[in-house]
């Protein structure tokens, strides 16, 4: 039987199965397991049926626990269910793991393995997860590539439905789940053919039903307990058998054949190592290779770990075995081992007294960590390991592919070696996120696996900014399968295009070239001038590699087709022409083709101008005629300027320019703590338009500083004395403040800083009287700016800070004269969320503590290498973590408890002391008003002034009063988290914080969807709206979060909308942080996810409010203590219908096109949604309120 | 009874009222219930082949914007099964009102370019429309671009439709050129069955307070009929076309006046819009009261007959009636 090969990564290829074979599947978004749960949504939107002829229901929970619970509930009343997860998801998971694997209930996940959250949150690969489940009772099943996890994918289910046991599949996070290979697909029939339906008839027989009732879960006494739960025993003795029944039917089905442990690699090998996953195909090809060279060497895959099988790994080892080195893709801190070393110790010691083993002596046995978040495995680390073992006491608990100069654990590796075979075409491509270079590739992958007999692989490495990203794409093809999970090493790429010519500015691109290599070049200039623009360092190693050079004016083809910035297939169409894959002819063909597949559904207009762009490719591709020696007058610019501190230059820096693997140990943190203020060093220069200030224009509002998502524009006022060391083209005025008459007034952009998004321009409400188009700011190309205004923003910088106690911050105009401690995140372009948290930071950062929910924000605010929070003059700003992405809330509550309690106690401690302090400054400190910018100013120097005194006391409790004198200044807690976080995982502790009356302040940045994994509902996406896990748009109205906090009567609770009134917005972020009770805002945060025009965020926020869909409005307590109504409408009546401003966007737009007749249903819906919960408002706000109202929060914390 | 019947662009119509394009026609009910109130054929609303060109590219870009970028979230919109960005609803709402209705439907097409307008026109045929209007809507800006250019542009682009398709094929026109009759030859000559007078555009207007130019379309009144009204009554006789008069139609007496004038049919629109589709069902009634009370036995019988060429005084069209007009004026001051 012949079966269709396809080109595509393990989340597709296992979502394939899974899918066909489950009818329930409970899912919750989390990377890198997203694409499977987004796969089956779309397939039962789509109708697809699984095997047995049925679409599976498809159903996204709250949170992961939640998914767990319902395949729980699922599984018990009788329906074949599974589930996608990885990392704290499958942490979440745990509790009901124990109780589905008791109850002997079939099931499957499949589990991207992820690093779980320590010092730090990864999103990337390794085993800290899985390994958190073997103590669960679930089965756990290794896969190593793609194919594998297709395959193992059906073997789980049919081993699982046979033994009853639940089986957990996993497979490596990113390395695995997202690289893209050639496989051979399973059919439907091949699938029906493994699956047991007896098995399935009697996991349906078992299921719970009031025809047939049974009692499961019930609560046993000490009588019993112990042994019903060895009763289980029988089906876990089983179990290993009956995977290797599987596996050997699937090899009878496929000719693939699998082993609970597969050894690999010298019949009489001495030296062997065992390990799972990924890193297994690259140990058994490296071991292959040097068995070649003659080494006795070998590999055991051990595909099956849970239940461990004694037998079967004896019956792996070779006799001969002497050496055994047990990878663990983990770190267990304080264990005596990793899990997989104590379990192959155990069983070969325990194999070697019971005469089960294959040799007569113990083997010398070590255990190594490798690979942790996706760090790189090699095969020179392999040859690192299989050369130690040669060792007569190789070093044990070791770690291989970092440099360790603190503990010494990591083996010296040669980074050369390679097993690469010759025959395989290895490219590397550098490329933006917003250029399209990995789409490009991706398709370039199928076309090469699924036009040609060549084999292929993809892997894509992306950095951390939703701005400006590069991508690096690794490509391998050639006749023989691609068994290579790890990055093209330096040296061995045969192709190399940069599609990004400044990246060559900063980034050693051609490293990866090797000798003779191609390096193909995106270049605005001509082949005959090029040359002259090459750092040094570029052109020397074009010369001593010897490589051809290729360059294309890509924008150029780009801007005369239509393309725009997609320079995609036009690289993609150079890279064909010059490797040779295909004749250019049918290269061009399958390009055409694949645009066709690509796009073809997207419209007419969009294939053909994709045709242009290929078709008017080939004639601006030139050869560059290669001088002999280097002439270039200029060298690679450095990552950070000299000035930056010694951490950003020497541990920040490498991590800018794609070297941070190279880090050793000693300079990293140990328990995760940096430094804020870093992204101010990472000039990233990605905006091509800058904006540039007209002061005659200029009306002095502050709307363009308030609403920079990346506080690149600025604001100050000044003494005019400051002026006179002024750089020529710095730009100044008379302020227009009353509090400030005499000075002047500057607005300044950071120009390395700046995305470009335009959005100050959007807001900018001055238009110049002589020209309308133009305004007040105006964009205008970065290069020519860039070093005037980099000079300009270096003596912006340093002109004295406004005095926050001369001016009241009440307007607008005013908040934007305090200083960002939020900069230059790396946030989309015109981000919604961030001028929101940068408001914070300005209002209250100097003083606040900051808990982050998991997500966007934490991922802008908190990724490395450099970060944005940043600090005042004074050494102060905000104080910022991040936990988990669930409990976000009540990590914010902890930290207001020890604000609370260390300041009680600082305060009894002051009482206490008072006779040695003096009771004026006590007394002056106990009843100090902190309510305004004075008043804490005032405070701060009584503080002061508290700890030069204490330092003199000799009493103990004065040295404990000086730890915690700090807390004599008020603080603020600010929770801030998307709508993932508040509507949906998070919702139940979010709840508490708001009961539980504590003065805390929660800042939801509603994008309506989880904007950080791409895109997916949530409770708070609104009807009629299209998003992942809702395909067919969201059928049901967004939860009205704000209703809820309402219902409590002492929450102080806003919604609010920057486009729509910015001093509202303003106002409610006052009255939140000085409500003394839990305060909850609501911020409208336009988002890429929105598919919208970014510059029209504002617009969008605008319309939003009008049309009804997000009424702003102010719930404020105290107002009832007056006698009033807290309710506050801030906006009027809905004027705009629903759809002018639904359809403004693509998540309601494409429904519209897809589903014409399901959009208007839903959008009728959303109308009366609108105006029902207009109405309700309305009624809210017009009751009569007689003095009797709340009593305010301030006490009520029981 | 009169006899409403007339021909338009070779099809019988049961009257002369026929409802031009707007937004009733984007939906089967809506031609429907146009069809009930006695409207004897309609024009369907305009396929834009701009509008097609932008939606496709605008979802392109969105759905493609931001993916690929960022590890977590590779792509950040659903990848559904399919999307209507095509001429596909258009072409699929002419076959549904077809199988609906038994009046005649007519196509309205807007192209942006030669390969635009052929491809669209033929799949409108296809999809069973039983005639073509070409609503040749461009504002030219350019100052290098002389009016010959221009109609020389127009003519081919009749043309090429007119070799394409075996529907009748219509034009419709603005009120904007400098030699109309003689642009009008040119367009029949090309192989338009008919002209359809006129166009109206929208026109923007200024906020003076925001600075802004805002677009502003305003319904017809029965004022602008006099526009078309000359025009048609010009062109009648003159050009081997059918002629459609479009623009102020309000009332039984404007399709009286356009008839008159020598148009085959009247279309309206704004006041269906302002007023319900009901009000056609009136303005027939009104139509055949009027034909009865002045003892009119077929509105054949009025085609034309008060065209230029069929008045006595011709030159009431032309410009001295302008300056007669004017005079009028004065004298009325005066008084």
């Amino acid at each position: 039987m012949t079966r269709q090969k396809i080109t595509v990564d393990a989340n597709e290829a296992v979502a394939y199965v899974a899918y066909r074979l489950n009818e329930v599947i409970a899912i919750y978004p989390i990377t890198p397991s997203s694409g499977m749960g987004e796969l089956a949504d779309a397939w039962s939107a789509a109708k697809i049926p699984n095997i047995w002829g049925t679409v599976p229901l498809v159903v996204e929970m709250q949170s992961e626990g939640g998914a767990a619970g319902a395949v729980h509930g699922a599984l018990q009343t009788g329906s074949l269910t599974t589930t996608f997860t990885a990392s704290q998801g499958l942490l979440l998971m745990i509790p009901n793991m124990y109780k589905i694997a008791g109850e002997l209930t079939p099931a499957v996940f499949h589990v991207s393995a992820r690093t779980v959250a320590t010092h730090a949150l990864s999103i990337f690969g390794d085993h800290s997860d899985v390994m958190a489940t073997r103590q669960t009772g679930w089965a756990l099943l290794a896969s190593r590539s793609p194919q594998e996890a297709h395959d193992m994918a059906l073997i789980a289910q049919a081993a699982s439905l046979r033994s009853r046991i639940p089986f957990l599949h996993f497979f490596d996070g990113f390395r695995t789940s997202h690289e893209v290979n050639k496989i051979e697909y399973l059919s439907e029939d091949d699938l029906r053919a493994m699956i047991d339906m007896e098995a399935v008839r009697q996991h349906r027989a078992r299921a719970l039903s009031p025809d047939h009732p049974v009692l499961r879960g019930t609560a046993m006494n000490p009588d019993v307990f112990f042994q019903a739960r060895e009763a289980i025993n029988p089906f876990y003795n089983a179990c290993p058998a009956i995977v290797q029944e599987a596996m050997d039917q699937f090899a009878r089905l496929t000719g693939r054949s699998y082993h609970l442990f597969d050894y690999a690699g010298a019949p009489d090998a001495e030296r062997v190592i065992i390990l799972m996953g990924s890193g297994a195909e690259t140990a058994e090809e490296t071991a292959l290779y040097l068995q070649q060279q003659g080494e006795r060497v070998g590999v055991v895959t051990v595909r099956l770990y849970r239940p461990f099988s004694l037998e079967s790994l004896m019956k792996a080892l070779p006799a001969s075995v002497q050496k055994i080195a047990v990878l663990d893709r983990t770190k267990e801190p304080g264990a005596a081992g990793e899990p997989l070393y104590e379990d192959v110790v155990t069983a070969v010691t325990e194999a070697l007294r019971t005469g089960k083993a294959p040799f007569q002596h113990l083997p010398v046995m070590v255990a190594g960590r490798y690979g942790l978040s996706s760090k790189e495995f090699t095969p020179g680390m392999v040859k690192a390991i299989f050369d130690e073992l040669k060792s007569d006491t190789p070093r044990n608990h070791f770690t291989v592919g970092i440099v360790d100069d603190v503990s010494h654990t990591s083996l010296d590796y040669d980074a050369s070696f390679s097993i690469e075979h010759p025959q395989t075409v290895r490219c590397v491509f550098f490329g933006l996120g917003a250029d399209g270079t990995v789409g490009a590739n991706k398709n370039s992958i199928k076309i090469i696996g699924e036009e040609t007999d060549n084999y292929a692989q993809g892997y894509f490495v992306y950095d951390s900014k939703k701005s400006g990203s590069v991508t690096i794409s690794h490509l391998r093809f050639g006749p023989r399968p691609i068994r290579a999970p790890y990055l093209i090493q330096p040296g061995q790429a045969n192709f190399v295009a940069c599609h990004q010519f400044t990246f060559l500015e900063r980034l050693d691109v051609l490293k990866y070239a090797a000798p003779g290599a191609v390096f193909l070049l995106n270049s605005i200039y001509p082949p005959d001038q090029v040359w002259d623009h090459l750092p040094r360092e570029v052109q020397q190693t074009i010369i001593d590699k010897k490589l051809k050079f290729y360059v294309i004016d890509a924008y150029e083809v780009a801007q005369k087709t239509g393309m725009g910035g997609r320079i995609n297939t036009i690289m993609q169409t150079c890279f064909f022409a010059i490797s040779g894959v295909l004749p250019r002819d049918e290269a061009i063909a399958q390009i055409k083709k694949s645009i066709e597949k690509t796009y073809g559904k997207r419209g007419e207009a969009v294939v053909k101008r994709n045709f242009e762009a290929v078709d008017h490719t080939l004639d601006n591709l030139f050869e560059v005629k290669v001088p002999d020696r280097v002439t270039s007058t200029f060298s690679r610019r450095k990552a950070v300027a000299d000035e930056a501190p010694a951490f950003v230059r020497e541990t920040l820096a490498p991590m800018m320019v794609f070297e941070g693997d190279n880090l050793p140990v000693s300079k990293l943190p140990v328990d995760g703590t940096f430094p804020t203020a870093t992204a101010r060093w990472e000039k990233r220069n990605i905006a091509l338009e800058i904006p540039v200030w007209d002061p005659e224009v200029c009306i002095q509002c502050g709307k363009c500083a308030l609403v920079c998502p990346h506080a690149v524009i600025r604001q100050k006022v000044y003494d005019p004395k400051y002026l006179e060391n002024a750089p020529e083209t710095f730009k100044s005025t008379p302020a227009k403040f009353k509090e400030f008459p005499g000075m002047m007034f500057t607005i300044q952009v950071a120009p390395e800083d700046c995305t470009g998004c335009a959005l100050c321009v959007e807001a900018c409400p001055a238009k110049n009287k002589s020209q309308v188009g133009l305004k007040a700011i105006n964009m205008a190309p970065q290069p020519p700016l860039r070093e005037t205004e980099r000079v300009n923003w270096e003596f912006f910088l340093s002109l004295p800070e406004v005095d926050r106690t001369a001016i009241s911050v009440g307007t607008v105009k005013n908040s934007q004269l305090l200083e960002p401690l939020f900069e230059f995140s790396g946030a989309c372009a015109g981000c919604g969320e961030t001028p929101y948290v940068k408001l914070v930071s300005q209002l209250f950062g100097d003083r606040t503590v900051i808990a982050n929910a998991t997500g966007c924000s934490s991922i802008y605010g908190g990724n490395l290498p450099t970060t944005p929070w940043a600090v005042n003059r004074e050494g102060r700003g905000p104080a910022w973590s991040n936990s988990l992405f669930e409990d976000n809330a009540e990590f914010g509550l902890g930290m207001r408890l020890t604000i609370d309690k260390q300041s009680e106690f600082a305060r009894e401690l002051l009482v206490a002391l008072a006779p040695q302090i003096g009771q004026v400054l006590v007394d002056a400190i106990l009843t100090a008003d902190q309510t305004s910018e004075t008043g804490i100013k005032a405070q701060r120097e009584r503080v002061a002034q508290l700890k030069q005194v204490l330092q003199s006391l000799k009493d103990p409790r004065a040295t404990m009063l000086l730890d915690l004198a700090d807390f004599l200044v008020r603080k603020s807690v600010w929770i801030i988290g998307g709508d993932g976080w508040a509507y949906d995982i998070g919702y139940g502790g979010l709840d508490h914080v708001l009961a539980s009356g504590r003065d805390v302040n929660i800042l939801v940045l509603d994008t309506e969807v989880y904007s950080n994994t791409g895109g997916q509902s949530s409770k708070a996406t609104p009807r009629a709206a299209v998003a992942k896990f809702a395909a067919n748009g969201k059928n049901l109205p967004k939860k009205d979060l704000g209703m809820i906090a309402m219902a409590y009567g002492y929450v102080y609770v806003a919604r609010v909308a920057m486009g729509y009134n910015d001093a509202q917005t303003l106002k409610a972020f006052l009255e939140a942080d000085a409500y003394e009770g839990p305060s909850l805002i609501i911020a409208y945060s336009h988002c890429i996810a929105h598919g919208i025009d970014m510059r029209k965020g504002l617009e969008q926020q605008k319309l939003a409010v009008q049309a009804g869909v997000w009424p702003v409005f102010r719930y404020n307590p105290m107002l009832s203590e007056e006698g009033k109504n807290p309710l506050q409408l801030d906006s009027r009546d809905p004027s705009v219908p629903v759809e002018d401003y639904a359809y403004n966007e693509t998540r309601y737009r494409m429904l519209l096109q897809s589903d014409e007749s399901r959009a208007e249903a839903l959008m009728k819906l959303a109308r009366e949604d609108a105006i029902r919960r207009w109405k309700l408002y309305q009624q809210m706000a017009a009751i009569q309120y007689n003095g009797h109202g709340q009593e305010p929060a301030a006490g009520k914390s029981e | 009874m009169a006899d409403l019947t007339t021909t338009y662009l070779g099809l019988k119509l049961k009257n002369p009222l026929v409802a031009s394009a707007s937004p009733l026609s984007k939906k089967v009910e809506g031609v429907k219930r146009l069809e009930d109130a006695g409207i004897s054929a309609v024009v369907m609303y305009s396929l834009f082949e701009e509008q097609i060109v932008h939606e496709s590219h605008a979802l392109d870009y969105y759905l493609t914007r931001g993916s690929e970028s960022f590890a977590e979230a590779l792509t950040y919109f659903p990848d559904l099964e399919r999307y209507n960005v095509g001429p596909e609803s258009y072409l699929e709402l002419i076959y549904r009102i077809k199988k609906a209705v038994s009046i005649p439907v007519i196509g309205s097409l807007n192209g942006i370019s030669t390969g635009g307008w052929i491809n669209y026109a033929r799949r409108i045929e296809e999809a069973g429309a039983d005639a073509l209007e070409l609503n040749i809507y461009y504002v030219p800006t350019d100052p290098q671009l002389t009016s010959q250019e221009l109609e020389a542009t127009y003519v081919q682009l009749v043309r090429d439709v007119r070799s394409q398709i075996q529907i009748p094929l219509a034009v419709k026109l603005s009120p904007y050129f400098t030699a109309l009759p003689n642009l009008a030859a040119q367009l029949a000559e090309a192989g338009a069955n008919g002209l359809v007078l006129f166009n109206r555009f929208y026109q923007p207007d200024l906020d003076i307070e925001s600075l802004d130019v805002v677009p502003n379309l305003v319904l017809s009144t029965s004022d602008e009929l006099r526009l078309p009204l000359r025009w048609v009554a010009i062109l009648y006789g003159r050009i081997k076309a059918d002629l459609a008069l479009s623009s102020g139609v309000h009332s039984a007496r404007d399709v009286v006046k356009a008839l008159m004038a020598g148009a085959n049919v009247a279309m309206t629109t704004s006041e269906l819009l302002a007023k319900g589709i009901g009000r056609a069902t009136e303005i027939l009634t009104d139509l055949n009261n009027w034909l009865d009370e002045f003892e009119y036995t077929s509105v054949q019988q009025m085609i034309g007959s008060m065209s230029q060429q069929a008045v006595a005084e011709p030159a009431a069209f032309e410009r001295a009636n302008y300056m007669k007009a004017l005079m009028s004026y004065d004298n009325r001051i005066i008084w």
